[in-house]
């Protein structure tokens, strides 16, 4: 199970790097957001797929799963989501100002 | 455990939240700020002189002991650095009361400074590696925001640059953090220090700690430094002047507790690595500091030459380079953040004016504008007494003991570009014949005449009061090469 779940890891790693190397904002966006779920998925791989009970210690003798994957991947999708959404918003403001979501453009244009 | 540990992270962001609904009324904006900032400094003192007498601190959340709960633990490394911090964020602040303007203020500029510095005291306090990365976060979506506030198409088009660099190396953090916990179960920075040492550290664990090395050099501006000078020199002088001194010490100040505290054993990787990098970053911070034309230029390029030469200290890695590269770092923090206040300055006066050359005799209109530069640049260019000084000697000796003699010669050759680079606006844009005339001048507004006033006369006092310093930052770099201190602290208090 954890290697097939590796090898999804690789592929959406894969899929974000080739969104964040392209010229469209948007899709840099979108590539960010894969990323952060690929290694979502690898902090809960790497912490143990399921193999114990439920950690709670009235409900069962254990050998408990270790939920600590799980709150640091709880943390680490809600500042994705934050950081997602002001990306978002810095992206729409940036093609309202210089009018063009076109990295490479964006980069040869005149400051005023 | 001692409760005023939390202070300098929480009362900031309840303040910020207050801050939040009292949008129109910037007066009070200012005055709740100003004395939030003054209170935690004060706050910071305390803890400060706590740690003196009582060894290092810790405060465990919700009463989880370590290893198993989030902790913050105060020793006098990290202590110093919050003091530091929020000194000069009070002063900073004043000189924002005065130039920043009302649609800065009244788009939340005050809660977002406040957020920063609750993210750069956070990720100062923290024991737990897990929250060092969420303090990293709070302080890098404050800092989004301050980079972004203002919106001019630039401002934008480098803010988006600073924004997707920094995601990617969060993205990278996490990575680290997974294969750190995967390979050692546990996130409490010393229980990862005893499980390294009591495993070796192997190639897989070599390889996460390089990983760290990645991302904190991307903020710390170590070698992978090609987006601050964009991101830096668009922001207002204020924001500037934070970014300047905070962001990349944050850096800096993980950089050497992962490679003090976790990840000691195998220095032959590591901080040959570290030593190469620094190097490197020297020469081309020096490169861009003399090819630069603009004072922006040759200011951003300074701090990364300021990185580079405090991390010659870690990479030395003997008890008296870290002291140095502490003294340095305050001396940084402080320097750094004048250095951008007077160059924000000068493109006011000059009425947006970047190039050197075509600045001229600002001294003739502004006296004591012009002497607080020259002090500034004594101060970069460690000339005794002032804060440099010190720094540059000890990282120097650390240098000649541990026999790393062509880092001891990038370090002092970078100080001597420092000071000409420096030197060149001095002599161009404030000699010379004046080219505004008395009647036009632009009058510096107060404020920031008392924030610069304050900012050199700690430049000063760190520089002549080194000795009374020298208790605490003593203290400071023996925890930083005896981890077991730190360690003991921690896991059997």
């Amino acid at each position: 199970m954890e290697s097939l779940m590796m090898i999804l890891i690789g592929v959406l790693v894969t899929v974000g790097t080739y969104l964040v190397l392209s010229r469209n904002l948007i899709r840099v966006i979108l590539g960010t957001a894969v990323l952060s779920h690929a290694v979502h998925l690898l902090i809960l791989t790497v912490g143990g797929l399921k193999k114990g009970a439920v950690p709670i210690l009235s409900q069962s003798q254990g050998p408990f799963t270790d939920a600590l994957p799980q709150a640091l991947i709880l943390t680490a999708i809600v500042i994705s989501f934050a950081t997602t959404a002001f990306l978002l918003v810095l992206a729409y403001r940036t093609y309202k100002t210089n009018g063009s979501d076109d990295l490479q453009e964006l980069r040869g244009m005149s400051d005023e | 455990m001692n409760n005023l540990l939390v202070l300098p992270l929480i009362i900031p962001i309840i303040t910020a939240v207050v801050l939040v609904f009292l949008r129109e009324q910037i007066l009070l904006q200012r005055v709740i700020s100003f004395l939030t900032m003054i209170f935690i400094s004060i706050i910071s003192f305390l803890l400060l002189n706590i740690v003196k007498t009582d060894g290092i601190i810790r405060l465990d959340f919700s009463g989880w002991l370590p290893p198993f709960g989030i902790l913050f633990v105060a020793d006098s490394f990290s202590i110093l650095l919050v003091l530091t911090a929020s000194i000069l964020t009070t002063i900073c602040l004043l000189y924002a009361f005065s130039t920043i303007g009302n649609k800065h203020e009244k788009m939340f500029f005050y809660p977002f400074v406040l957020f920063l510095i609750a993210g750069v005291n956070g990720s100062f306090l923290t024991g737990d590696i897990f929250n060092l990365f969420v303090c990293f976060e709070v302080m890098l979506l404050a800092s989004y925001v301050l980079v972004a506030l203002g919106g001019g198409r630039r401002q934008l088009r480098e803010s988006l640059k600073y924004v997707l660099i920094n995601v990617v190396a969060s993205w990278m953090f996490l990575i680290a953090l997974a294969f750190l916990y995967g390979t050692v179960k546990t996130l409490n920075m010393a229980h990862i220090a005893v499980r390294v040492a009591e495993v070796g550290q192997d190639s897989l664990l070599t390889t996460v700690a390089i990983l760290l090395l990645i991302v904190f050099s991307l903020k710390a501006g170590l070698l992978l430094f090609f987006w601050l000078p964009g991101s830096y020199s668009v922001p207002p002088t204020v924001v500037q002047a934070l970014f300047a001194a905070l962001l990349t010490k944050v850096g800096i100040y993980a950089l050497i507790r992962t490679f003090t505290l976790m990840f000691p054993l195998n220095q032959d990787v590591t901080h040959t690595i570290i030593g190469i990098m620094a190097g490197i970053t020297l020469v081309l911070g020096c490169m861009g500091a003399l090819s630069g034309r603009d004072i922006y230029t040759i200011a951003t390029y300074n701090v990364i030459i300021g990185v580079g030469f405090i991390l010659i200290g870690l990479a030395v890695g003997t008890e008296i380079a870290l002291t140095g590269a502490i003294y340095y770092i305050i001396h940084d923090m402080l320097a750094k953040a004048l250095l951008f206040l007077l160059i924000g300055m000068m493109f006011y006066v000059s009425g947006g004016e970047t190039i050197v050359k075509k600045m001229s005799g600002l001294i003739t209109n502004y006296p004591l504008f012009g002497w607080i530069y020259f002090l500034v640049m004594l101060a970069l260019a460690g000339i005794p007494p002032l804060s440099g000084f010190m720094g540059k000697v000890l990282i120097g000796q650390g240098a000649i003991e541990a026999e790393s003699y062509v880092l001891l010669a990038l370090g002092f050759a970078s100080s001597i570009i420092v000071l000409y680079s420096l030197l060149r606006i001095f002599l161009a844009s404030f000699f010379g014949e004046t080219t505004i005339s008395f009647e036009d001048k632009k009058p510096i507004p107060k404020g920031a005449y008392v924030s610069f006033i304050l900012l050199a006369l700690s430049i000063v006092f760190v520089g002549v009061g080194a000795e009374s310093l020298a208790v605490y930052v003593k203290d400071a770099a023996k925890t930083l090469m005896n981890p077991s201190i730190y360690i003991d602290a921690i896991l059997k208090g």
